[in-house]
């Protein structure tokens, strides 16, 4: 009893959480594994708009082609772009990382263990939701969660452009409660900017209707689909893993069951 | 007698005149008596053989595929976990079990404690078991900076550097161990080395030596009773039993639960929410990328407070200096532990009021700085951390004092089940 005690003690430990860089609440992600359509997705649009710049060293095409249940010759064929690139390579066919720091003041890092690094897919699936407009920065973009990221936003012909804006949202009583007015049953409103909107479960940002080539929630799904597809590469055999998991821990709780038994002869000789 | 049997006789026979096979099987498994009132706390010494046997034989398999240089051991790390087959289950196995062995080493002392097994005639078991802790400490810092991740790197840097504080000598010293003026692919070479030679060579040394020490006394249990002081005719204790098969088999449920626990863990939560496995430690290690937050992992942290704790110089000493010296004499410390319980019971069961309250405020204290050494420092908390850091000072110091003069209970004559 004591020892169940300690141990739920351990695992209701506060968790050593990753914190945002600059405090912008991360949205809620809950990766699917088992989706292989939406991995499948995540790797066309990764291929296509995020591996000029962004490598993924420690992972290889032909194990991405198995887990994600591609074709080796439609991986080939469709998202291995360098014809030099064979299908046990590592996936490292970027740009030069010397032209990189020239264009964008910073090597674009690996993305291999990316969700990992940042305790978890919840950063970059916020990240490439919080892109805005931002004319004061060199290539025309700033990001809520990463403020003044050297990176242009790189899906923006999908998305469209953000913008950061003021709201006119209902004003608060001091009792927490929206104000209204008692005649017209219309919220009482004020102008709120920034992080304030953000407290109150207000977006700062506004897209301008039009500008990209998807609306918002298809724009989402592929945010969702890249992000799982990276959480995918931070630790491929995570599947595997906790499958596996499962068959041990259900043949340790049979072999309790006889060992116990016997472990209970034994016991009886000396009581 | 069969024909069969004749002959195994014969062999052991002929082998035991050579070397004491047989007798050394009766005086450590099948006659040597352990109480028969051994409770759960007795578990964690067998399972610190069983964490021990899983880092010597996932650390070998490891070794067949990691690259201890600067440029290759972060990536091999990575090519174990996706390119080696049941690579992933090897090293999330050796690094769970770094974890897990401090888990139950932490447990198995704190047992110590609560029954008062370092008291006389155990000593030496104590102090050796004390020796393999500090050995466990140090492999576990080896290890930690082999994956040559960001926090490795920065950890270690830390912890190196407090060589430095050391008067005169102390910038050479940092050197001499890192072999470079910085943290560089030396000094991982050289931790490898110590990693998977030399430490491990004396914790096995320090285990056989631990464990034939408790075989020469025999194991304390939960009354602190000697069993050996009412035997039967033949000489055996009556409240002992053969460790073997009693014990082999009547932990084996314990040993299963144990495992459940511990695959529980490593397959579904192996970096444990960053306190396993710290989340700046998926980019490699970064000379010029200092991590936001660097902590130790979880079972260096209240040390790692007490080390911060101390905020001011003194005799024109930096206050550095004076954390190695706090850090260290608490790690320190417990060696002496024998010599300072002056109570004429071992038990916590029989002991006085203020063992007890003395005991409960201790393992409190070392909560709290675990915690704290996981979190950034505000003044708030550095006062908490010395505090704590002075309570678990404290417990030792104080312990001629309050176990000499606390009113005990009487200890019975024989063991209690």
């Amino acid at each position: 009893m004591r020892l169940m005690t300690l141990v739920s003690l351990l695992l209701l430990w506060p968790h050593a959480g990753h914190s945002a860089e600059a405090g912008f609440p991360l949205y809620e992600m809950r990766p699917d594994l088992e989706d292989k359509g939406s991995l499948q997705r995540g790797a066309k649009i990764y291929m296509n708009y995020c591996l000029g710049c962004h490598s993924l060293q420690y992972q290889r095409y032909k194990r991405t082609a198995v887990d994600l249940g591609v074709p080796e010759s439609l991986m080939l064929e469709h998202l291995v772009f360098d014809p030099n690139t064979k299908i046990g390579d590592t996936i490292t066919n970027t740009i030069s990382q010397s032209n990189a720091k020239t264009w964008f003041g910073a090597v674009p890092p690996d993305l291999t263990l990316y969700t990992q690094l940042k305790g978890g897919p919840e950063y970059l699936y916020t990240y490439l939701l919080t892109f805005y407009e931002d004319k004061k920065r060199p290539l025309g973009a700033n990001n809520l969660v990463y403020e003044n990221v050297g990176m242009p936003h790189a899906l923006v012909e999908l998305q469209g452009v953000q913008k950061k804006v003021c709201k006119d949202i209902p004003k608060l009583a001091e009792n927490g409660g929206e104000m209204m007015d008692a005649l017209s049953q219309d919220y009482i409103t004020e102008e709120v900017c920034g992080l304030e909107l953000v407290e109150r479960g207000y977006s700062p940002l506004a897209l301008v209707e039009g500008s990209g080539l998807l609306d918002a929630d298809e724009y989402e799904q592929v945010v969702y689909d890249l992000t799982n597809f990276l959480y995918y590469v931070g630790d491929p055999s995570r599947l595997e893993r906790e499958r596996t998991g499962v068959f041990v821990l259900i043949f340790l709780a049979f072999f309790f069951v006889p060992a116990y038994l016997l472990a209970r002869e034994y016991k009886k000789e000396f009581h | 007698m069969s024909a069969l049997e004749q002959s195994f006789k014969n062999v052991m026979a002929w082998i035991d005149d050579r070397l004491p096979v047989t007798e050394a099987y009766e005086k450590h498994l099948s006659k040597y008596y352990a109480p028969k009132n051994l409770n759960i706390w007795y578990y964690f010494g067998i399972f610190s053989f069983v964490v021990l046997a899983n880092q010597l034989l996932t650390g070998i398999w490891l070794t067949m595929s990691y690259v201890p240089t600067g440029e290759g051991a972060f990536a091999s790390v990575e090519y174990i976990m996706r390119d080696v087959e049941y690579g992933w289950m090897l090293r999330y196995m050796h690094s769970t079990g770094a974890s897990a062995f401090f888990v139950v080493v932490y447990l198995h002392m704190f047992r110590g404690l609560l029954y008062g097994s370092y008291q006389k005639p155990r000593e030496l078991i104590w102090i050796l078991g004390m020796f393999i802790y500090i050995a466990l400490m140090a492999e576990g810092f080896f290890g930690y900076l082999l994956p040559w991740g960001n926090m490795s790197f920065w950890g270690a840097q830390v912890i190196v550097s407090l060589a430095s504080a050391i008067p005169l000598v102390g910038d050479d010293l940092a050197i001499w161990v890192r072999g470079d003026f910085n943290m560089s692919g030396v000094t991982l070479n050289r931790f490898f080395a110590l990693h998977v030679v030399l430490v491990p060579l004396f914790l096995l040394v320090l285990v056989v030596l631990h464990v034939l020490a408790l075989h020469e006394v025999g194991s304390n249990n939960p009354d602190g009773v000697d069993i050996k002081k009412t035997t039967d005719e033949s000489g055996k204790p009556v409240d002992g039993i053969p460790f073997h098969p009693y014990f082999t088999i009547g932990k084996l449920p314990g040993i299963i639960v144990f495992l459940f626990l511990f695959c529980a863990v490593m397959f579904f939560y192996p970096d444990g929410g960053g306190y396993l496995i710290e989340h700046p430690n998926y980019e490699p290690a970064d000379p010029l990328k200092t991590p936001e937050l660097i902590a130790p992992v979880w079972y260096y942290t209240p040390f790692y407070s007490m080390l911060r704790a101390a905020t001011f110089p003194l005799f024109g000493l930096d206050a550095k200096f004076w954390g190695l010296v706090v850090m260290a004499g608490a790690i320190i410390l417990p060696i002496i532990l024998p010599w300072l319980d002056r109570s004429p019971v071992k038990s916590i069961r029989y002991k006085g009021m203020g063992s007890k309250i003395m005991l409960a405020l201790f393992v409190v204290s070392f909560f709290i700085l675990g915690y704290l050494g996981t979190v950034h420092p505000t003044p708030l908390r550095t006062l908490m951390a010395q505090i704590c850091t002075g309570v678990y000072f404290a417990y030792f110091l104080l312990m001629p004092w309050y176990t000499s003069v606390e009113k005990t209970k009487p200890v019975p004559e024989r063991v209690t089940m």
